[in-house]
């Protein structure tokens, strides 16, 4: 079962743009659909694990079935298909970028392109505060984490390790008041 | 010495990474600027080049660090180092796929854990966009506008939905959008704007 993951998340990995949400109907078209290699409910859970766990959710996804489908050596099919693809283009650009960058016209694109980036970076938030059903009570969290980094410089990584301590203590507090 | 620096900075963020690309973004530049791999434009340059380019936007990134700092066999390693935590960690899942289901679903600590992550990643993303708001990448008053027209487009969609609107409107909406082109789009007015006559 090499060969066949391998292929079918080369040619996803080649042909989707905007990262690992953008790839998940395109795996389920081909996983679920076309193939049938695991059910509708299953790719659902799937989809849910592969975000629960860190990591890039294309390569977690990418485990996840791999190794449902074809056991070790689907799991390394999949994986290489996924990931060799944006390896690969973006070593050639690192060959040639720090020389295109000197180029006076591509320096001036790119000072158009750089507060862009920003605003792509920034506006999902939106819809991200949307559909976590944020209140404002819970917009504290986000807050004091975004605050920590921005102006603390405190490294994410203790932001997310400190939300899972306090949530996991405040939860056994109440549930130890609750069984007194 | 340098390649083990880059193994143990990309496994933390494969480790860490929760919430994927744009949460993984904020980490991505901690490490990078800490230890002076990249500068803030060089960084912000990759992550242009992954919006347009395809794949994850984490190897990308581990892709470019590992090559501009230590080679070909620097970015085999980056590259290695951030998939591997999740290697390590989808391959338990997946072997105590059932029992897990059966245990952690509707497991109130499990729950609620993921919850919070959820709202603390979005606090991630923000500061991700929060540390480059720096002179650096905005020079004149056109960075504020070509920032304003490219946040503008990219909520547009999810602001009129469910109105009631022609359908014609609801696709131009999500045309207008699009990553990509609103990146070409920002690059022809950086061009039009800064580009020495």
């Amino acid at each position: 079962m090499f060969f066949p993951l391998f292929w079918t998340y080369l040619k996803i990995g080649t042909f989707t743009l905007g990262g690992g949400y953008a790839m998940l109907p395109l795996i389920q078209r081909e996983v679920v659909d076309r193939r049938g290699w695991i059910d509708e409910q299953e790719f659902l859970n799937m989809i849910a694990l592969a975000q629960a766990a860190p990591g890039l959710i294309a390569v977690n996804s990418a485990i996840f079935i791999g190794w449902r489908v074809g056991g070790w050596r689907g799991v390394c099919g999949a994986v290489l298909g996924a990931v060799l693809p944006s390896f690969l283009i973006i070593l050639l650009i690192a060959m040639v970028f720090s020389e295109w960058k000197e180029l006076p016209a591509v320096e001036a694109a790119f000072k158009g392109i750089r507060p862009a980036v920003v605003a792509l970076i920034a506006a999902p938030l939106f819809k991200l505060a949307k559909s976590a059903k944020i209140s404002w009570l819970t917009a504290l969290v986000p807050v004091a984490a975004a605050l920590l980094i921005w102006l603390g410089h405190v490294n994410p990584v203790w932001v997310i390790l400190a939300t899972i301590i306090i949530t996991l203590c405040s939860i056994w507090l109440s549930s130890y008041r609750s069984s007194k | 010495m340098l390649y083990l620096a880059l193994f143990i900075s990309f496994f933390k963020i494969g480790l860490f990474g929760f919430g994927g690309g744009l949460a993984i973004l904020s980490l991505i530049q901690m490490e990078v600027e800490q230890h002076g791999w990249m500068t803030q434009q060089e960084f912000v340059d990759i992550v242009a080049v992954s919006q347009v380019t395809p794949g994850p936007i984490g190897i990308n990134c581990a892709t470019y660090v590992g090559y501009t700092t230590a080679g070909f066999w620097g970015s085999v390693l980056s590259t290695t180092a951030i998939v591997l935590p999740s290697l390590i960690i989808m391959l338990s899942i997946c072997k105590a796929y059932f029992w897990l289901n059966k245990r952690f679903k509707g497991n109130p600590y499990f729950e609620q854990t993921l919850r919070f992550l959820r709202f603390t990643v979005i606090g991630l993303i923000a500061s991700a966009a929060l540390l480059l708001i720096k002179p650096t990448n905005f020079i004149d008053t056109f960075s504020w506008v070509i920032f304003g027209v490219v946040a503008f487009f990219t909520v547009l969609p999810e602001m009129i939905k469910g109105k009631r609107l022609s359908p014609f409107a609801f696709h131009l909406a999500s045309l207008l959008s699009h990553p990509i082109l609103l990146i070409v789009l920002a690059g022809l007015a950086g061009y039009l704007i800064y580009a020495p006559a």
